[in-house]
Parts: structure tokens; C-alpha cells; sequence
């Protein structure tokens, strides 16, 4: 299956790792796992979650054996280029490129093709399937880290012959899978979130009255997602969404016997449904732009290389955005995402916070430099992206501060979380993005799924002011399983949020001596505006749930094991899951771990990944965010520590300086309003267009329709008229009354056609086949 | 040989069995027209597989013929029920199609 | 020279000529059976000039060289077929003898159809094939080589036709059923 080309005689190539070849079970195995818990549970009756976790856990170890190899093919390939001295220019099939290589406008280096090996496969006749080799040997930079990542290992078949493989000049539609640091890295959080998901859900969805269809959907989301996550193709890509998009909608409304939760899943699919158009227009220009190819690399590489204009990247990333605008809920598109919180709790942490969600960052990651060239990331101060992302941020932030309903906080925290991520990519910051992506995922899974085990001790409900409080002293895993998590999202040292929301601060390129790409001042206000507003909005959500008094109804209790176990294997991820990237400066971790992650991640020194400047940390900055941070949810514990001291019970209340001040309520019901957004989208713009379209459809009515009837009529009669004048009165009789009852007549006589005798319709079809037929010989 | 005579052949048992489709009242008989049909479609199919020196034109026949057990058995079927329920298989008076 | 002449020559050959007579006589018969059974008004006779016309195009294979499809001809349809067409016959209880009221009233609308869809197949099959002649040196397709296609090339379609068999085997129970 794999043939490894001979590179240089002197270089061993690093022999690719079979597993790779095979990833495709990962997904696989949950497909499988979706139909035999669909075909096999209800009727042998096997609780669903016994098919279920077994499969997720299988797929779990296959990613951390796939994870493994991963690391140790990038330290193998590192090596060989290490061993192989002098930077090597692999020239191999492409001279052209390597010339493009060689003189690069912005004096930095392209790096090795990955897609020489296609060609050579091409001319062999073997597209059937085809492994990409190996170690690419770059070109460095002289004097910059001489790390070479290994190109993404792609295994594909042929799904749709169309005239050859792309290098011999037709447009073959290979399906496949592709292995790379961020697919890796996915695969990982995917299985690792799900699979906390499916225990914690045995415990919280017990005795649901669909439970096997909810972990039917479980399976077939995670599997969705992973074929998402190993597309090679954007074509496989577009419909990993759409599955993913699917499962999600039918997860949100699982309860759909109320109606909020099947409006809910309406609004995130319709609203979705806008994005998807950008999605597909995105798609097919790039197609066409990369000469009709849906390959992922070949895209890339004509990005970076340069063989695609700036002006249609530009217009390809614009269309892309709108799509991730609505995956991933950034502003104006978000709106849908709070509103997803109607579905099971494990299902909103794993898919509306940890992994779907992130698929639009996914796809900037994953065509990154579409959008890099695209928006001329490299040196400018602002981008469409950088923009997105800053103001979903802040909107997002904003929003968390005024819900009562705890998912809906953290709803909109994913929200503004998700506006950092895009706002670190749009800043030039991949890797920062990507391990905020990484991070997120598992302390944002463990505040939903905490939020579920407290709402599974308060008779389900999600009201932070009038069920909770107090829940400290009865609940003491879930706290500070809670708390921790929290202090990540914040961003309080050495927790995990802090580390990912230092980079992306440093890779804004403001703050003095970072560097990085560009400066951009604005997404780094909104970036510093967020760290505090994060701060403060989890330290209310603490308050309102933990502390004070409890004022609820019902009995508060600790959940059982199959719901904290998970939140401490979660908490625990959410301290250490920072030390993978830490800085090179930090004692004692920056020279034992490093930025490891980055090298695992980024690709670099190859063609299908532009080359970017990485910012350099700063003390300064670390320390002013973390105060900021600090500053701002010691504010707001003394605020509701005063506010509750003098009605513990209180579940409104009208007194605080909120309630008092006219331009502070004001904003207070902008922002419970959400911006009115909602109102936008559903009445005026769904309520005018409506109305309008019904206008005009009345007056098309009116006018045209009935005019044209009117016309038709009155020529008839007037035909009429005139036959009867002029012929009939030329004593053609009989003929001239057929015709005048025409229209009535027309009626009966169709009516009689439709008799529902067979012998009628057979003397029909076969007497319209001979004057068919006839025709034909006529006319041919 | 000509390939027409085997073509004329069948186009006319085809028209026959058209006009038996058309005419006939009782259901098994409109069956059996249908049989002569289907017959028709094979001679043609085997004429050209003889003339192209196609193995191809048997194999279809084959299947064909696959297909019209399997349409007699159904139809049969429909016939009994239809039998069953009216004490009558004239396919005339079967019109609850009407609109 | 016009195809009647080509037949006229070829006539000459005695092999030719006693096969085309034994054509002709096989025509005449199933086509005579064919008109029969779509006119007479006994159910039963219906079924056995549908017999002969079965039989004559089992004939007319072998005329071409087809002989597994001959065989499965008689098989299938003559076999099988007619069986459960008689048993249709004899389960919805037509009268052995005659009966009057076979046909419809309105023939001429089938006549008509079909006579023009016969003048119009006719013509394009004048048109098209009036020069075509089967190779004279044809080999009978064998039974070997239809082995060799249906499990070869043609398998998925048969797995589809057999499954259609299943299917139609388990509706016709359903549908029949009494219940």
C-alpha cells in the first residue's frame, strides 16, 4: 500500500508509521457502533451505552496509539533532517516550484512540496491508493530553528473517476484520510471528550425515554466529527459538517416534545444553513482555483506558493468566514448557540462547546493559508478575522454577565472563547489558537458537565438565582472540580486557559517586545477586555451557584461516580493540559517540555503551511492579564458577597446599583435583549421579508395572474364572439358551440381521462408511446 | 439471416400482446399478454446479442426472464386479492383510482 | 442489390435456406398462437397457445444460437410460468368452457394502438436494420460462456435479480395472504 519513494540516495527516508494508514477505523468503529446500537439495542435489549462505551473507548486508545506514533514520526523526521546537515532543497518533479521556492518575495522559504509524490504516483497509474511519504526536506531559514515537520500523511482512494487524478489533468474525486499534527490533536480531544461524555450521560440521561436514540446520536456525532476531522478533501470535509450539523440538530431537540427545544434545533440549523452557503461557495472557488482539485494540500500549497491570486483567496476566505461565523458561533451568526443549550447537558459539552463548535476553527486551521494569504494576515494591523473574532469576544463576554440560566453563561462564554480562537488565528497566532482550541475543549467539557451534575442534584433545573446557592457544602467535588476549571477559563496561572490566552495576547504583536505577526491593536484591546470579563462572569457563576445560601427547593446531593469521576479526570486536565506548551524561557518547563505542542502541531519547513513569525513571551504581559484577570473577579466576589449579605434569599433584586442607575439598566436590557439580535433576525428581517414577499405574491396575484386570466378569458370570449358573428352565422353550427363551451368543456373532459380504469390508462400510455415514437421518426 | 426477421418477429408479438393488454378483461389473461410482451423484448435481445457477438444480449434475456417469474408471482398475487375481495378479476371494474 | 435480393441469393445455400424455412414455419406458428390467444374466449385455451408461442421463442433462441436461454425458456416459462398462470386461472374460477364477456367493449382502441404502434415499429425497423445481417460465422453462445459472464462481470446484477426474486416472494405471500 505504501510505496516510499527513493528521495536522495544519501537521505533514509523515515519509514511513515502504518497506523496511519488506517486511521479510518476511528471513525469507523463509531459508525458501527451507531448502527448496531440502532439495529441491536431496543431489540435484544442491550442498554445502549454497553455498545456505546465500549466503541468510544476503543476509539480512544486507537487516537492515543495514533497520537503516539504521531509524536514519534515528527521526532524521527526532525532527526533525519537534524542528521542531514545542510538544508536540502527536494526538487524532485517540481521544478517550478522549487524556483518559486527559491525566490520568494519575502525572503523567507516556502519549504518542500508535499505533493510531489502525487505526480509520481499519477504516472504510474497507481491513484487507487496512494500513501504520501515521508519525511520532507526543506528548505530553513538560515539561523531560525531548524524543526521540519513531516508533511500530513494522506492514504486515499479513489471515490469518483472523472478523466484521471488531478496531475495527469483530470479531476478524479479521492477520498481519504489525512494525518497531521491538527487532525492528531482533534482525534484525541474528540474521543477523550466524547468518551467522558458517554460515561458521564449513563448517569444523567438514566432512564430518558430515548435513550438509545441518545446514544445512537452520541456514536454517530462522534463519528461525524472524526470523519470531519481526517477529511483529506474539502469535498469529505463539506460532508462531515453537514453529518455533524445534523447530529447536532437532532441532539438539541431531543427533547422535541416541548417546543423551545425543537425551535432551538430549528433556529441552529436553519441558522447554520446560512453559513453552509458561504461553505459551499468557498469550496467550489478554491476548487476551481486550485486547478479543479478538492485536495486539501494541493489548495494549501497553492495558496502559500502564490499560484492563487490574493483577490480570490480573499474572496474564498470571506465566503469560508461566514461558515465558520455560524459553526462556530461567532457574531451575529451566535446566536443560535446559547439557544442550543435546550439539549442534554453532555451534549452540550461535548458538542456545543469541546468539539463541534470548533469545527469552524477547524476549518481556518485546516485551510489556513487561504485565509493567511487571503487577508494578508503577515504585517497588517487588522483582518476580517482578527475583527470576527475580537468583537465576538467581547459581544459574547458581555452576553455571559446577564443570563440566570448557568448553561446559557457558559454558552456564551464558548461563544467568546470561540471569538478568541478565530481572533488568534486572524492574528497570524496558529498554534496559540489551535492549543486554545485544545485547552478550551477540556475545561469548558468540564463546566458543562459540572453544570449538569448541579443541575441533576437541583431537580433539573439551571437557574442560578432561584435553585442555587449554596451548593458549596453539598457538592464539594463537583466545586472544585467547577472552580478549577473556571480559574483555566479565566486564566489564572498555572492553569491550563492561562497558558493558551498568554499566546494569543503575545501573538497580537502589541505588547512591547512580542513581536509576531503584525500589530494589531484592536483584537488585542478585545483580547485583554475578554481576559477580564472571563474573570469576572465566572467568579458571579461561582457565587450564584456555590455560595451564599442555598435557594432551592429540593435536596441538594453530591452526584454519584459515573458523573465526578469524569469532572475530576477533566479537572485535572484543566491544570495540566498548559505545561504542553510553555514558553522556552520559563525555568525548569521551558527547557524540559518547551513548546512541544507547537512542534507537534504546526507544520513547518513545508509547502502546505505558510511560515510564520511566532511572538516572543513576555513577563510583563503574563503578569498585567493575570492581574486584570484577578482584579475583576475580586470585584465582582465582593459585589455579590455585599449584594447577598443583605437578603440571602433574594432571587431578584431591585436595589443593586444595576437596577439604580437608568444608563447601566439600559445596557442591562441590551444585553438581556441580546442586542436585539433576535428580534433582527425574526422580525424584522424574517417578519418584513415575509410580509413583503406576501405582498408581492398578492399583487403578482392580482395583477399578473389574474390579469393574464382576465386577458384570457375576454380573448375567449371575444373569439368567441367573433366566430359566432362571422362563422357560425357562415352555418358552421355544431363546431362553433364545441368551441365556445372550450374552457367548460376542457374540464369534463379531463375529468373522464381520469376514470381509474386501468385498461383507460394502459390504452393511454401505450397509444402516447406510439405518437411519441412516431415523432421521434419524424423529427430524427 | 436477417437480423430483421427476428426483429419483425418480435414487434409483432409485441403489438399482440399489446393489443391482448388493451382488450382483455380478466386480469390472468392480462398477465398472460403481459408474458408475450416481455417474450417480444427477448427475442430482440437475443437477435442483437447474435449479431454483435455479444454474450451480453443473452445475459439481459436471462434476467429478464428472472424478472417476469417475479412479476407473475406478484401479479398473480394482486389477481387473488382482487378476486378475493370482488369475486370478480375484471380489471375494468377495479377503479378506485378514479379522480 | 436490395436485402429481398440478398435473401433470394442466399437462398441458393441449402443450409441457409432450411433454416430460414424453419424460421418462417416457427413465425407463422407463434404469431398464428399469438393472435389466437388474444382473441379466443376460453380462459384456458388462452393459456395454451401462450404455451406454443413460449415454445416458439424457445425455438427462435436456438434459431440464434442461444441455447442456455432456450433452455431456460422452457424451464422457467413453460415450466414454471405457465403453472402458476394456470393456477391463477383455475383459483379465480374461470369456467373451463367458453365465456362471453372476455374483452372489452371498445376493441378497436386497442386495435387501433396496436396496429399503428406495429406501422410505425415497422418502418423504423425498415428504416434501420434492413441491411443488417447476423454474422454468418457465428458461434452459438454456449452455456459456458454465459456461466462465465453472469459470475463474472454481470454477478452484482444477479445478486440484485435474486434478491428481486426474494422480494417478490415474500410480497406475493403478503399480498395473497389470507388474513
Amino acid at each position: 500500500m505504501t510505496t516510499f519513494l527513493p528521495l536522495l540516495a544519501t537521505e533514509s527516508p523515515v519509514a511513515v508509521p502504518g497506523i496511519f494508514e488506517i486511521v479510518w477505523i476511528v471513525p469507523a468503529i463509531m459508525a458501527a457502533s451507531f448502527v448496531a446500537i440502532l439495529l441491536f439495542s431496543k431489540r435484544l435489549s442491550i442498554p445502549a451505552h454497553w455498545i456505546g462505551i465500549p466503541a468510544i473507548m476503543a476509539s480512544f486508545l486507537f487516537a492515543l496509539a495514533i497520537a503516539g506514533n504521531w509524536i514519534a514520526y515528527v521526532g524521527d523526521v526532525a532527526d533525519s533532517h537534524d542528521s542531514g546537515g545542510e538544508a536540502l532543497a527536494f526538487v524532485d518533479g517540481d521544478p517550478e516550484l522549487a524556483a518559486a521556492s527559491a525566490d520568494d518575495e519575502h525572503g523567507k522559504s516556502i519549504g518542500v512540496s508535499c505533493l510531489t509524490d502525487d505526480a509520481n504516483h499519477a504516472d504510474d497509474g497507481h491513484s487507487d491508493e496512494e500513501s504520501l511519504a515521508p519525511a520532507a526536506l526543506g528548505f530553513v531559514e538560515e539561523g531560525e530553528a531548524p524543526h521540519v515537520s513531516p508533511c500530513p500523511v494522506v492514504t486515499q482512494v479513489t471515490w469518483f473517476e472523472n478523466g484521471g487524478s488531478a496531475a495527469s489533468g483530470g479531476s478524479d474525486i479521492q477520498v481519504g484520510t489525512m494525518v497531521d499534527g491538527q487532525s492528531v490533536m482533534l482525534l484525541v480531544v474528540v474521543t477523550f471528550i466524547s468518551m467522558l461524555v458517554h460515561i458521564f450521560s449513563t448517569d444523567y440521561v438514566a432512564g430518558d425515554r430515548r435513550y438509545t436514540h441518545y446514544f445512537a446520536f452520541l456514536s454517530l456525532f462522534t463519528a461525524s466529527m472524526l470523519f470531519f476531522v481526517l477529511s483529506s478533501s474539502t469535498l469529505q470535509m463539506i460532508v462531515g459538517w453537514e453529518l455533524v450539523g445534523v447530529c447536532s440538530f437532532a441532539l438539541i431537540g431531543h427533547w422535541w416534545e416541548d417546543k423551545p427545544n425543537s425551535d432551538a434545533a430549528l433556529k441552529a440549523f436553519l441558522t447554520n444553513r446560512v453559513g453552509d452557503i458561504g461553505l459551499l461557495i468557498g469550496m467550489i472557488i478554491l476548487y476551481f482555483a486550485a486547478g479543479r482539485t478538492f485536495d486539501i494540500r494541493a489548495i494549501n500549497e497553492a495558496a502559500v506558493t502564490g499560484a492563487i491570486s490574493q483577490n480570490t483567496l480573499m474572496v474564498a476566505a470571506l465566503c469560508l468566514l461566514a461558515a465558520v461565523m455560524s459553526k462556530s458561533g461567532q457574531f451575529i451568526l451566535h446566536t443560535w448557540l446559547p439557544d442550543a443549550m435546550a439539549g442534554p447537558t453532555p451534549v452540550s459539552a461535548l458538542i456545543h462547546a469541546a468539539t463541534m463548535v470548533v469545527a469552524g476553527v477547524y476549518l481556518i486551521g485546516r485551510l489556513y493559508p487561504v485565509f493567511y494569504v487571503g487577508f494578508d494576515i503577515e504585517g497588517s494591523t487588522i483582518n476580517p478575522l482578527a475583527l470576527v473574532g475580537g468583537i465576538t469576544c467581547v459581544g459574547g463576554g458581555m452576553l455571559a454577565f446577564v443570563q440566570r440560566d448557568i448553561k446559557k453563561v457558559l454558552a456564551y462564554s464558548t461563544v467568546s472563547q470561540l471569538g478568541y480562537m478565530v481572533l488568534a488565528l486572524g492574528v497570524g497566532a496558529y498554534t496559540a489558537g489551535m492549543f486554545h482550541l485544545f485547552t478550551h475543549a477540556i475545561f469548558k467539557a468540564c463546566l458543562f458537565l459540572g453544570a449538569g451534575s448541579v443541575s441533576h442534584a437541583c431537580h433539573h433545573s439551571f437557574d442560578m438565582k432561584a435553585d442555587m446557592g449554596g451548593l458549596k457544602q453539598y457538592m464539594p467535588k463537583t466545586f472544585w472540580t467547577f472552580v478549577i476549571a473556571s480559574g483555566a477559563l479565566a486564566g489564572i496561572p498555572p492553569l491550563a486557559g492561562f497558558w493558551s490566552k498568554d499566546e494569543i495576547l503575545v501573538g497580537a504583536g502589541v505588547w512591547p517586545g512580542t513581536g509576531g505577526n503584525g500589530t494589531y491593536y484592536l483584537p488585542f484591546l478585545f483580547g485583554m477586555l475578554t481576559a477580564a470579563m472571563t474573570a469576572a462572569y465566572m467568579t458571579r457563576v461561582i457565587w450564584l451557584t456555590f455560595f451564599g445560601r442555598y435557594r432551592g427547593h429540593a435536596h441538594p446531593h453530591e452526584s454519584g461516580n459515573r458523573i465526578t469521576v469524569p469532572l475530576i479526570i477533566l479537572a485535572v486536565g484543566a491544570v495540566f493540559a498548559g505545561f504542553l506548551n510553555v514558553p522556552k524561557v520559563l525555568p525548569v518547563l521551558g527547557s524540559r517540555i518547551g513548546l512541544w505542542f507547537e512542534e507537534m502541531v504546526e507544520p513547518a519547513g513545508i509547502a502546505t503551511f505558510p511560515v510564520i513569525d511566532h511572538g516572543k513571551p513576555s513577563f510583563s504581559l503574563a503578569i498585567v492579564a493575570t492581574l486584570l484577570a484577578l482584579g475583576a473577579a475580586t470585584l465582582v466576589y465582593v459585589y455579590y458577597k455585599r449584594l447577598y449579605a443583605k437578603d440571602a434569599m433574594a432571587t431578584d433584586y431591585t436595589d443593586s446599583f444595576v437596577a439604580k442607575n437608568r444608563f447601566i439598566r439600559a445596557g442591562h436590557t441590551l444585553l438581556v435583549e441580546k442586542y436585539y439580535l433576535d428580534h433582527l433576525y425574526t422580525g424584522t428581517i424574517a417578519g418584513s421579508t415575509k410580509g413583503w414577499m406576501a405582498q408581492a405574491a398578492y399583487w403578482f396575484n392580482q395583477n399578473v395572474l389574474d390579469g393574464f386570466i382576465d386577458r384570457v378569458g375576454s380573448g375567449t370570449t371575444a373569439t368567441g364572439r367573433f366566430i359566432y358573428k362571422y362563422i357560425d352565422q357562415g352555418a358552421i353550427d355544431g363546431a362553433v358551440n364545441g368551441s365556445g363551451l372550450g374552457a367548460s368543456q376542457s374540464g369534463e373532459i379531463l375529468r373522464k381521462v381520469q376514470s381509474g380504469r386501468v385498461r383507460q390508462y394502459a390504452s393511454l400510455m401505450f397509444g402516447a408511446a406510439t405518437v411519441l415514437a412516431a415523432v421521434f421518426i419524424i423529427a430524427v | 439471416m436477417f437480423l430483421n426477421q427476428f426483429l419483425f418477429l418480435a414487434a409483432i408479438l409485441f403489438c399482440i400482446g399489446v393489443y391482448g393488454v388493451l382488450t382483455r378483461k380478466n386480469g390472468v389473461l392480462v398477465l398472460m399478454s403481459i408474458e408475450l410482451i416481455l417474450n417480444a423484448v427477448n427475442i430482440n435481445l437475443v437477435a442483437f446479442g447474435s449479431f454483435n457477438q455479444d454474450i451480453a444480449g443473452q445475459v439481459f434475456a436471462l434476467f429478464i426472464i428472472a424478472v417476469a417469474a417475479a412479476e407473475v408471482g406478484v401479479g398473480l398475487a394482486i389477481v387473488l386479492l382482487i378476486y378475493r375481495n370482488r369475486r370478480s378479476i375484471d380489471v375494468s371494474e377495479a377503479d378506485l383510482l378514479q379522480g | 442489390m436490395t436485402s429481398l435480393g440478398i435473401l433470394a441469393a442466399e437462398m441458393t445455400n441449402t443450409e441457409v435456406w432450411v433454416t430460414n424455412s424453419f424460421f418462417l414455419a416457427i413465425a407463422a406458428v407463434s404469431i398464428l398462437a399469438a393472435l389466437k390467444m388474444v382473441t379466443t374466449d376460453n380462459v384456458v385455451h388462452a393459456a395454451l397457445y401462450l404455451l406454443i408461442v413460449l415454445a416458439a421463442v424457445a425455438a427462435v433462441y436456438v434459431i440464434l444460437g442461444a441455447e442456455f436461454a432456450a433452455a431456460t425458456q422452457i424451464l422457467v416459462y413453460i415450466g414454471a410460468i405457465m403453472v402458476l398462470l394456470l393456477f391463477g386461472v383455475m383459483l379465480t374460477r374461470a369456467q373451463i368452457g367458453s365465456e362471453t364477456d372476455l374483452d372489452h367493449d371498445q376493441k378497436w382502441i386497442g386495435a387501433l394502438i396496436s396496429v399503428v404502434l406495429a406501422a410505425v415499429m415497422g418502418y423504423s425497423l425498415w428504416e434501420a436494420f434492413s441491411d443488417a445481417k447476423l454474422p454468418d460465422n457465428r458461434v452459438p453462445q454456449g452455456t459456458e460462456a454465459v456461466a462465465d459472464s453472469i459470475f463474472g462481470i454481470y454477478i452484482v446484477p444477479f445478486e440484485a435479480i435474486s434478491v428481486l426474486l426474494l422480494a417478490a416472494l415474500i410480497g406475493a405471500v403478503v399480498v395473497a395472504r389470507r388474513d
